[in-house]
């Protein structure tokens, strides 16, 4: 390991960078909310995005120094986000496709309301004491199913039970 | 005391690093490495979000109405001036202007606090209403398909948020204790650099939890 330490001197970013690159964070944000308060439809959820993304930059490029460190920093970060990006993506073709070529004939996704704890059950002493004898080894998948079973589906538990 | 001269051995060079130079880059790269983890860590519950969100859209769209837009703004606001002062802190150590460093340092800790005290009025009045995650729902005001499951994506990924805002803020007065005691020059600041990442990736995440769960839904 060759020793050059001239060229390794620090490089000091002038201040006048911080406080830019934080005006423009803080503008981002404004800007984030006011376009969020009007109905753009699908464009609400994309606008946001790009607005986040852009912020992010700004904190990983100047704050983070990517911008001036070593290349490798930014291939750790922009892998993790690879990643990241491919664990959703792989995640939603499965539920999100699921049962479309082949149907599904255990554990189906239900999507239908599952309702852990409706609003007299607990007001109710017969009820709630009826809980009460369930036990300590009652989860709340018991409940779960109880309650599905009301919706008169195939399933009797949601999907991973 | 001049450092950078690579002949000179300063007592905060380790002996299995050739130079100071070395040392700091291999931090850097390990901080880096522990940050990818920590993106990855947060992935599984974005991509919960993301899952539930493409499941029941007018369910998560009716209720990121009951969050507070101007107290994740003012979060966002606040984390983001965190940030900016914890840069500033580093450029400081940099020019070796240490008591503006420890005084940066201490203001980031406090916008840390007010970040958590402003967290502690939306969490506390969310629980009054019964707006909580799984079968602890007890709110009836939102119209849609499983309501809880937002919250339940609300409190684990805010709830995680705030577990690293306050292991932000014992690190961040760890390196105010180390920055009086004297640790640190214009020449070694690595630790301080390597706190100054993490605290902007809890401010990275943020910036992505306040429109994904205040603004859109």
């Amino acid at each position: 390991m060759t020793t050059h330490s001239e060229e390794h001197k620090t490089h000091i970013l002038p201040l006048s960078l911080y406080l830019n690159v934080g005006a423009a964070l803080l503008t981002l944000t404004v800007l984030t909310v006011v376009v969020a308060r009007m109905d753009l439809g699908v464009w609400n959820a994309i606008l946001a995005m790009v607005i986040a993304v852009s912020k992010a930059s700004l904190v990983a490029l100047f704050f983070m120094h990517l911008k001036y460190d070593n290349k490798l920093y930014a291939v750790v970060f922009v892998g993790s986000l690879a990643f990241l990006g491919l664990f959703i993506i792989l995640s939603m073709a499965d539920t999100e496709t699921r049962g479309d070529l082949d149907p599904i004939r255990e554990n189906p996704i239900v999507r239908e309301a599952i309702i852990y704890r409706d609003s007299t059950r607990f007001t109710n002493g017969h009820e709630t004491s009826e809980l009460d004898t369930a036990g300590a080894a009652t989860d709340s998948a018991d409940v779960v199913s109880d309650s599905t079973a009301t919706h008169s589906t195939d399933s009797q538990t949601p999907d991973g039970h | 005391m001049s450092t950078t001269h690579a002949d000179a051995h300063p007592k905060f060079l380790q002996h299995h690093f050739g130079t100071a130079f070395q040392q700091q880059e291999s931090s850097k790269l390990g901080m880096w490495l522990f940050l990818l983890t920590e993106v990855l860590f947060f992935g599984g519950l974005f991509c919960a979000y993301a899952v539930f969100n493409a499941w029941y859209p007018e369910t998560f769209v009716n209720a990121h109405k009951a969050l507070s837009w101007q107290l994740g703004g003012l979060n966002t606001m606040v984390l983001i001036i965190s940030s900016v002062t914890v840069a500033l802190a580093i450029r400081s150590m940099q020019l070796g202007k240490k008591k503006l460093t420890f005084n940066l340092l201490a203001i980031t800790v406090l916008l840390a606090f007010v970040f958590l005290v402003i967290k502690y009025f939306e969490y506390s009045h969310k629980i009054h209403l019964g707006q909580l995650p799984g079968n602890l729902y007890t709110y009836t005001g939102i119209e849609g398909t499983n309501p809880h499951l937002f919250f339940s994506v609300y409190f684990m990924l805010t709830g995680l948020h705030g577990v690293h805002v306050v292991a932000g803020i014992i690190a961040i007065s760890w390196m105010m204790y180390r920055v009086h005691r004297g640790d640190f020059s214009a020449e070694y600041y690595t630790p301080i650099e390597m706190t100054g990442l993490y605290w902007h990736l809890v401010d990275l995440v943020w910036i992505f939890l306040f429109p994904m769960l205040y603004l859109i839904g």
